[in-house]
């Protein structure tokens, strides 16, 4: 008998779904490594990650029926709230720590980032670029960016923290961050040109440096 | 009326050991019997068994009943039985009574061979570990190798949690709810005014006070009515009793506030069930158990032998097992790389919310359990 819990998995329709962003975290995070997911929402990627490359994953979730979904996909789940901080878990611990899409929603992203650098060797983070050009016509038309990104109305929105390409480039030179690689994706083709602009989808891999 | 996800009539059984243990102490049972029942079926290859370990004051007496007119149920019915989160169609489920207990395995009631006399205060003390040694020897008599799970709530987590050290073989997942690594001064302390309640009580006699054909009901009382205090919120307490007094002020001592009547009446029908001298033993077993002391008091050295599967589930308002000792069991397990999920269920009724009905938290034994294969 396997004394663990991550058998049995059932595969869902979504992870059979082409998702760029996790094909390109996938080619980030090295075969059989130790990842950590915060805000892994349902385990999907923990799921892709799992099948794809073996590797040994922890997702952080804050929902109850996400919890729930997570340890349904058959992942290991630590149930937290990213606002406190990783104090469980130790200095470089881990290959690689996932923020996916959930910076944007953080109120401590400072403490996040480096909670995450502590923590992991490497550190992904991928966020909803707010320079976006569809995000910028629709403020020069005068209205918040509504969009498959950030789906939310002004006043029910969890982003408290969106920001832009050039933005987060700045935060990581003040914060002497190494920026290892990036990637911007839109419509899951990679941008290569006038990203900031163009691209609607940021992915980092970092280093502390 | 038969419930149709009831494990239905159930009886105990005993099981008879002739050899003699040792125990954590040095002390040595020369013979033992332990009482347990059991729900549902033992496969052919005996790999869906699951343990149930008790809490300080439970028994062998996990689920169902014992006729159709008995009124309560087992302590934790409301999670086993047929298509329940501990589901007896696939599990095999053991209930047993802990050594030391007054529920039917040997303890300070029983008979000490040596004398023809109650063992008394002659019955030793014993510990978490002893416990665990004892079930594995009751799981050898089952002819079970390996359990699928060992499944227990604050002093049966410690429990479930020494299975995993003493037994890495021999348990696939762990489930631990509402416990923690060892005790704090605080928590022990509870324990200190509930066993000096029962000590000084002039009926206890040493503890030899089956002699005297009496027994220390209010040295019991004042313990049970203490505990069922650190078993509930303050919340909750607000909620169920608040300030309501049963009808008015009349000015004396009498239990004039429903919160009165209420640990009154817990103390006296305790009183009237339970064993004194389980109930020290039983609070000592929590007080010294700390799998970490003999490893530089390294929780995370302790857990290297652990190859179980763990589940820890933690109660929000839960302050005598807070959710605080619970991240450290699972952060021991993290710097293991062992498998470990980890849920904190915002519930209001402090330690005894793990014995409740509360949706959310069965949703979640349920989805795990799911996943145990057996």
């Amino acid at each position: 008998m396997n004394p663990t819990a991550q058998n049995n998995v059932k595969i869902t329709n979504s992870v059979l779904q082409f998702r760029q962003d996790f094909a390109i975290i996938s080619n980030w995070v090295g075969f059989g490594s130790k990842v950590l997911d915060l805000g892994c929402g349902d385990g999907e990627l923990l799921q892709f990650l799992r099948l794809g490359l073996e590797v040994k994953g922890y997702g952080v979730e804050k929902d109850d029926a996400n919890w729930l979904a997570c340890m349904d996909n058959g992942s290991n789940v630590i149930q937290m709230d990213l606002e406190d901080g990783l104090s469980g878990f130790e200095d470089q611990s881990f290959d690689t720590v996932i923020l996916s899409q959930t910076l944007q929603a953080m109120h401590n992203t400072e403490d996040i980032v480096q909670e995450m650098l502590r923590v992991g060797r490497e550190v992904i983070v991928t966020f909803p670029n707010f320079g976006y050009w569809r995000n910028r016509l629709q403020i020069a038309n005068g209205r918040m960016p509504v969009s498959k990104a950030l789906p939310y109305q002004w006043y029910d929105t969890p982003n408290v923290h969106l920001c832009t390409i050039n933005d987060f480039d700045q935060f990581c030179k003040n914060h002497k961050i190494r920026i290892l690689e990036r990637c911007v994706i839109t419509n899951s083709k990679t941008v290569h040109f006038m990203a900031n602009l163009l691209g609607n989808l940021a992915m980092y891999r970092l280093k502390a440096a | 009326m038969q419930e149709t996800n009831s494990v239905g009539i159930v009886a105990a059984q005993t099981a008879h050991f002739a050899q003699p243990l040792t125990l954590k102490s040095g002390a040595v049972l020369p013979q033992f019997d332990l009482v347990y029942e059991t729900y549902g079926s033992l496969n052919a290859d005996k790999s869906n068994a699951v343990l149930i370990c008790h809490a300080l004051s439970g028994t062998h007496h996990v689920a169902g009943k014992y006729s159709a007119d008995d009124k309560y149920p087992g302590w934790w019915d409301n999670l086993i039985g047929p298509n329940k989160p501990l589901d007896t169609n696939k599990f095999f489920v053991i209930g047993v009574n802990n050594l030391g207990g007054c529920h039917g395995s040997t303890g300070s009631a029983s008979t000490n061979p040596a004398t023809g006399q109650p063992w008394g205060a002659q019955f030793p003390v014993v510990t978490v570990e002893d416990w665990v040694a004892s079930q594995a020897m009751l799981a050898d008599y089952l002819g079970i190798k390996q359990l699928a799970a060992v499944v227990g709530g604050s002093l049966g987590g410690m429990q479930a949690m020494q299975w995993t050290l003493a037994y890495p073989e021999r348990v696939c997942h762990a489930l631990v709810i509402a416990s923690a690594p060892n005790l704090t001064a605080q928590n022990m302390a509870f324990n200190e005014v509930a066993r000096q309640a029962i000590i000084t009580d002039p009926e206890f006699h040493g503890g030899d006070y089956y002699a005297h054909g009496v027994v220390p009901r209010r040295g019991l009382r004042i313990a049970r009515m203490l505990g069922h205090i650190t078993y509930l919120s303050d919340d909750a307490m607000g909620a169920k009793f608040g300030r309501k007094l049963k009808d008015g002020i009349h000015y004396s001592f009498d239990a004039e506030f429903e919160m009165e009547s209420y640990l009154r009446y817990q103390g006296d029908k305790f009183a009237g069930e339970f064993d004194a001298n389980t109930y020290l033993r039983m609070t000592r077993a929590l007080d010294y158990y700390d799998p970490a002391l003999s490893f530089n008091n390294d929780l995370s050295l302790a857990f290297k032998q652990v190859k179980a599967a763990f589940l820890v589930v933690s109660f929000t308002s839960d302050w005598r097992f807070s959710p605080a000792r619970s991240r450290e069991i699972v952060k021991a397990l993290l710097d293991n790389e062992r498998t470990v999920s980890y849920a904190e269920v915002t519930a209001a009724h402090g330690h005894d919310a793990f014995l409740m009905p509360d949706a959310h938290y069965h949703e979640i034994l349920r989805t795990y359990l799911n996943k145990v294969q057996v």
